[in-house]
């Protein structure tokens, strides 16, 4: 018999073979893609490094925010060999069930990658378990940093660093859940330039987790970029000393040096230590603080809008006396009637007129600004034209839109204009007797502290501001950045200024000023009391100065709540912290101790609200 | 110069280049797979790679001394090979080596042999001298006598056990047909194992049988189906066949039915009873039926995800990841082929796989020339053995075979593969070489 031909049987099957193997690899490595993806999940990582976050200086040099060294203690599943747990819950501070389920959880995770066991264990706690860590295999330290506040000041101001929340990871692909963002303060609005970039590196690693090189020699690694420092223009020891002092108050202290617009200090009470936010304490602090009933997470320096009361005064003034509609000398009787005043003698020349706070001077200057009888037919549209002008004048002097500040969650007051009315009452349908409380502040006028002190540094500069800020520079402590050297001019003329701190010199210096208690010895200070009417209880007391009156190198505002008039509690810390910042020293003990010992907030309590007085009309 | 003298320039030249090109091919990628920089010299004989140098060194003296040595010589002492051979598998497994719970291996200091290894020659050289000495395989006592050939080495391999390589024996199936074993027996054992697949798919598979509330299991639903199948066939034949053949047809028809049923009974039977369970789970894996990437598909997954992500030309010489870092188990010698696919990407796999087509090809070829019945039949043999091992090894490796622990020849790692192939391959060198003075 012959099988020749059955040769052919084991030749076909060889190349059928071979064709279906050719056919299949052409699949699994040229078509299909999912092996390359499943490849890469399996052997390559991604390390992930976390550059140090920058750092917040004061204006001297001396650091605001740093950063501690804490360690977490992590796990590989797969290197855990058994040991004493009740021991090693011990060392770390863990009760014992919760370290069983935090290693039962790290397991389920993987068993080979790392997780933690315990978070952010102090570098001093830290020291004494380390030395007992190599007991026990499969647990190490990881370092991590976080925040540290060494002087323990300016929380409001600073911000904190929180876990970022699932919306943000959401919006802003830069971060990943379990990141840490800044919330609040410089921390918020400086996050991108505080945080650097992370870096990140691509390895190999081997079955066991182990890291066997980089991944095509680094070619996708991305190298971290340190966090930028911040240099601020704010001064320690004034913002401890007005923390000191507005404690058991509440209020707040906006100091800024006239000349650059930068902050000096900038204080809202009651106020918490920073530290209080940082590390495994945060979360169970934040929900304390928010719980409190005098709000000492609400910034009062940046979002508290109070009526200017008095202080408006002297705005009123400049503008007038710019538009012409008075001159230096102009006098008006203090008229009660018009709208209440005090006892005082009548105010013959502008500087008279703001020594005094006369209110029915002032309902008369700002008469005379909204009836320019500019429209002879309707006095509502006068009185429209007249505000408009006035409007744009006032909003020159940075009040009624958010300051452009380097902080986030600012206010802006409010200045109302013929729109503001228009809306209110209706186009036409309105006139300046509808409106006069806005003469004395009143009414619809709100400022933010920010802003009175602003105000100051106008008044000191004799027209002219730069944006307050807070970051003097970035990076580099002699820069300055750009957007802060851009000088802002009010529509004022320069000269009418001289009559302003003439009269404000008298508030201080001379007998029947409303802030003697202000003087500080041998310098000239210009100030100007004020009382921002409260609906729920007592008055809040308003200071605002500036000093020295010749080169003033110092503007503020400082807010007293529920204090009455402006002169007994307002008026002495501002010139404590003006002295303080002007010489160093304090020349007033007595001054100080009785402003140390003050407690407003115990007082409050027992304050009785007094049936609100029904304003006088016309 | 007679023939005889001229020997040595009748060695075949593209069997011989195939040959270096592959073993120095599978040198590199063992290289690659075991690479160490701590030990980076390739003759470094703590690592894998500077062992294969001494195996391939081995080989190469005892492939060289082959191919000196008469080839009546091989067809006289094929039953004496044959007998020592068996001799080893016997003794292996009283004083062999017990590794990965299998007595297999003879320990000479840090190297091993692996008598199993050489089974395959000593039976490819008997069981080729004692066909050639037959007219045909046609009566059934020359058909029992080459069974039992092939199955004294199997079943002493299968005490060891190492299932892999006693699975290798299949290959004389091939030759067996080729002198001469019925194609229906062929037929049949491809319709068996068909039947055998379908009824593992099935067997985790109920169906609901129509119009009833009872449910059948898979293979009882095969039957069901083989029996209408089968019912379908009688009443066509009935009316359709010439009633003088009819007789017959039903005959077939009623067998084919029994022995399905049989087949399907059986396979149920070998499958739980026979298998471990580790082959039961391979087998299921392979089959779709189970899906487990970290337990026992886990090998199957990793050297599929290795060769998958060369992509066409891979990532290159030695910048393989899983299979440097341990990803895929066995990588130096079951599934070195992954190191291929990784490193070298389809260009490099497909080049492998017809690389060793065109060697059995080659081998076939040579199988014709033959005016020799010995050396044809032994060619024939050498030729179902490759393509046994490339189509089992290289289809575990890509999924398209169960996990079955046999080598890839010349590339995986391990000296007695190595040696046996090339003994294999060398006789055939010298056996083909004579064939000129060689008389029928």
């Amino acid at each position: 018999m012959n099988f020749e031909g059955r040769k052919y049987v084991l030749i076909a099957a060889v190349l059928a073979i071979a064709f279906i193997f050719i056919l299949r690899l052409f699949w699994i490595q040229v078509v299909d893609d999912k092996w390359k993806a499943s490849a890469a999940s399996m052997a390559e990582r991604k390390i992930t490094d976390y550059p140090a976050r920058g750092f917040i200086y004061d204006r001297k040099g001396r650091l605001l925010v740093a950063n501690t060294p804490v360690y977490d203690v992590m796990m590989v599943p797969r290197e855990v060999k058994s040991f004493d747990t009740t021991a090693f819950a011990q060392l770390i501070g863990v009760p014992l069930p919760e370290l069983h389920q935090r290693m039962i959880d790290a397991r389920k995770y993987s068993l080979y990658k790392p997780s933690v066991i315990e978070k952010q264990i102090p570098a001093g706690q830290y020291a004494a378990i380390s030395v007992h860590l190599h007991k026990y295999p499969g647990f190490y330290g990881q370092s991590r940093t976080l925040r540290t506040y060494p002087p323990r000041v300016a929380a409001h101001l600073l911000g904190y660093l929180s876990e970022v929340s699932p919306a943000k990871v959401a919006a802003d692909p830069y971060y990943k859940s379990g990141d840490v963002v800044g919330v609040g303060g410089l921390e918020q609005y400086y996050e991108d330039v505080l945080r650097g970039r992370r870096g990140s590196r691509y390895v190999l690693v081997d079955v066991h987790n182990n890291i066997k090189g980089s991944f095509k020699e680094g070619r996708y690694d991305t190298l971290a970029v340190e966090g930028k420092d911040l240099f601020t223009g704010i001064d320690i020891d004034m913002q401890r000393l007005g923390e000191q002092l507005m404690r058991n108050k509440k209020g707040s202290i906006v100091a800024l040096d006239p000349r650059t617009g930068e902050v000096l200090c900038l204080v809202s009470s009651p106020t918490y230590d920073p530290e209080l936010l940082v590390g495994r304490v945060r979360n169970t602090n934040y929900g304390i603080l928010q719980n409190d009933p005098i709000k000492p997470l609400f910034d009062r320096a940046l979002q508290a809008q109070y009526p200017p009361g008095s202080i408006f005064k002297i705005a009123q003034s400049l503008i007038a006396l710019d538009e012409g509609v008075i001159k230096v000398n102009t006098s008006f009787p203090c008229i009660k009637s018009l709208v209440g005043c005090h006892a005082h003698p009548t105010a013959t020349s502008i500087e008279q007129a703001i020594q005094f706070s006369c209110n029915p001077y002032y309902y008369r200057v700002f008469e005379r600004m909204v009836e320019q009888n500019l429209d002879k037919k309707s006095r509502f549209r006068d009185a429209a034209l007249g505000l408009a002008e006035w409007e744009r004048r006032m909003k020159s002097f940075g009040l009624g839109e958010k300051p452009r500040m380097d902080l986030p969650s600012l206010k802006g007051g409010n200045i109302p204009g013929p729109a503001y009315y228009d809306r209110k009452y209706g186009k036409e349908r309105w006139a300046f007797s509808t409106i006069y409380s806005v003469s004395i502040g009143q009414g619809e006028v709100l400022t933010v502290p920010i802003q009175m002190a602003n105000l100051a540094a106008i008044f000191a500069n004799k027209g002219w501001y730069y944006d307050p800020h807070v970051v003097r520079a970035i990076g580099e402590a002699d820069s300055v950045q750009a957007r802060y050297r851009e000088k802002h001019v009010v529509e004022v003329a320069p000269h009418w200024f001289d009559h302003i701190q003439e009269g404000m010199r008298r508030v201080v210096h001379e007998a029947g000023g409303t802030a003697r208690q202000a003087r500080i010895p041998g310098i000239t200070v210009c100030g100007k009391t004020g009382t921002a009417e409260n609906p729920h209880g007592q008055d809040h007391a308003v200071f605002i100065c500036f000093a020295p009156m010749e080169d003033p190198k110092i503007a503020m505002a400082v807010y007293v709540e529920n204090s009455g008039f402006g002169g007994t509690w307002a008026a002495p810390i501002a010139s404590l912290l003006m002295e303080q910042y002007l010489t160093d020293t304090i020349t007033r003990p007595d001054v100080m101790k009785r402003m140390l010992e003050a407690d407003l907030i115990e007082a409050e309590k027992h304050f009785v609200k007094k049936p609100k007085k029904q304003r006088q009309r016309r | 110069m007679s023939a005889r003298e001229n020997v040595s320039a009748n060695f075949d030249r593209p069997l011989l280049l195939m040959y270096l090109a592959l073993m120095f091919m599978g040198w590199a990628n063992i290289y690659s797979a075991a690479y160490d920089p701590e030990h980076a010299s390739i003759f470094d004989q703590s690592k894998e790679y500077g062992k294969q140098a001494v195996w391939m060194g081995i080989s190469l003296t005892l492939g060289g001394a082959i191919l000196l040595v008469r080839g009546h010589i091989f067809r006289d002492w094929a039953n004496g090979i044959y007998a020592f051979v068996l001799l080893l598998l016997a003794l292996v497994l009283v004083i062999g080596k017990e590794v990965n719970g299998a007595k297999a291996w003879f320990g000479v200091g840090s190297f091993g042999i692996q008598p199993a290894e050489f089974a395959k020659y000593a039976t490819a050289l008997a069981l080729t001298r004692y066909l050639s000495g037959l007219k045909a395989l046609i009566d059934f006592r020359s058909r029992a006598i080459s069974t039992a050939i092939i199955l004294a080495p199997v079943a002493l391999i299968m005490l060891q056990p190492d299932t892999g390589t006693a699975l290798v024996s299949g290959a004389f199936i091939l030759v067996l047909y080729r002198e001469g074993l019925s194609g229906n027996i062929l037929l049949l054992g491809i319709l068996a194992a068909f039947l055998a697949i379908l009824s593992l798919i099935l067997k985790e598979s109920f169906f609901d049988l129509p119009f009833t509330d009872k449910q059948l299991s898979g293979p009882m639903f095969l039957l069901l189906v083989i029996a209408i199948i089968g019912a379908l066939a009688w009443f066509a034949a009935r009316n359709l066949v010439v009633k003088r053949l009819r007789r017959r047809i039903h005959a077939y028809i009623i067998l084919g039915v029994l022995a399905s049923a049989g087949c399907i009974g059986s396979i149920d039977y070998a499958f739980e009873k026979v298998l471990a369970q580790h082959q039961r789970d391979r087998i299921l894996v392979m089959l779709g039926q189970m899906d487990d990437p970290q337990g026992i598909g886990y090998n199957v997954k990793q050297s599929q995800t290795a060769i998958g992500s060369g992509g066409f030309s891979g990532k290159g010489y030695l910048d393989g990841t899983l299979t440097k870092f341990k990803y895929v188990p066995m990588q130096s010698t079951d599934f070195i082929f992954c190191t291929v696919g990784e490193e070298w990407g389809f260009l490099g796999t497909a080049f492998v796989v017809i690389l060793f087509t065109v060697l059995i090809l080659r081998i076939i070829q040579i199988s014709d020339r033959q005016r020799s019945k010995f050396t044809r039949i032994y060619a024939y043999c050498v030729a179902s053995i490759f393509f046994l091992h490339l189509t089992i090894n290289v289809g575990m490796a890509i999924g398209l075979a169960p996990v079955i622990g046999i080598p890839l020849p010349f590339f995986s790692y391990g000296g007695s593969s190595m040696i046996g192939f090339t003994l294999l391959l060398g006789t055939l060198v010298r056996l083909d070489a004579e064939r000129l003075s060689q008389l029928r």
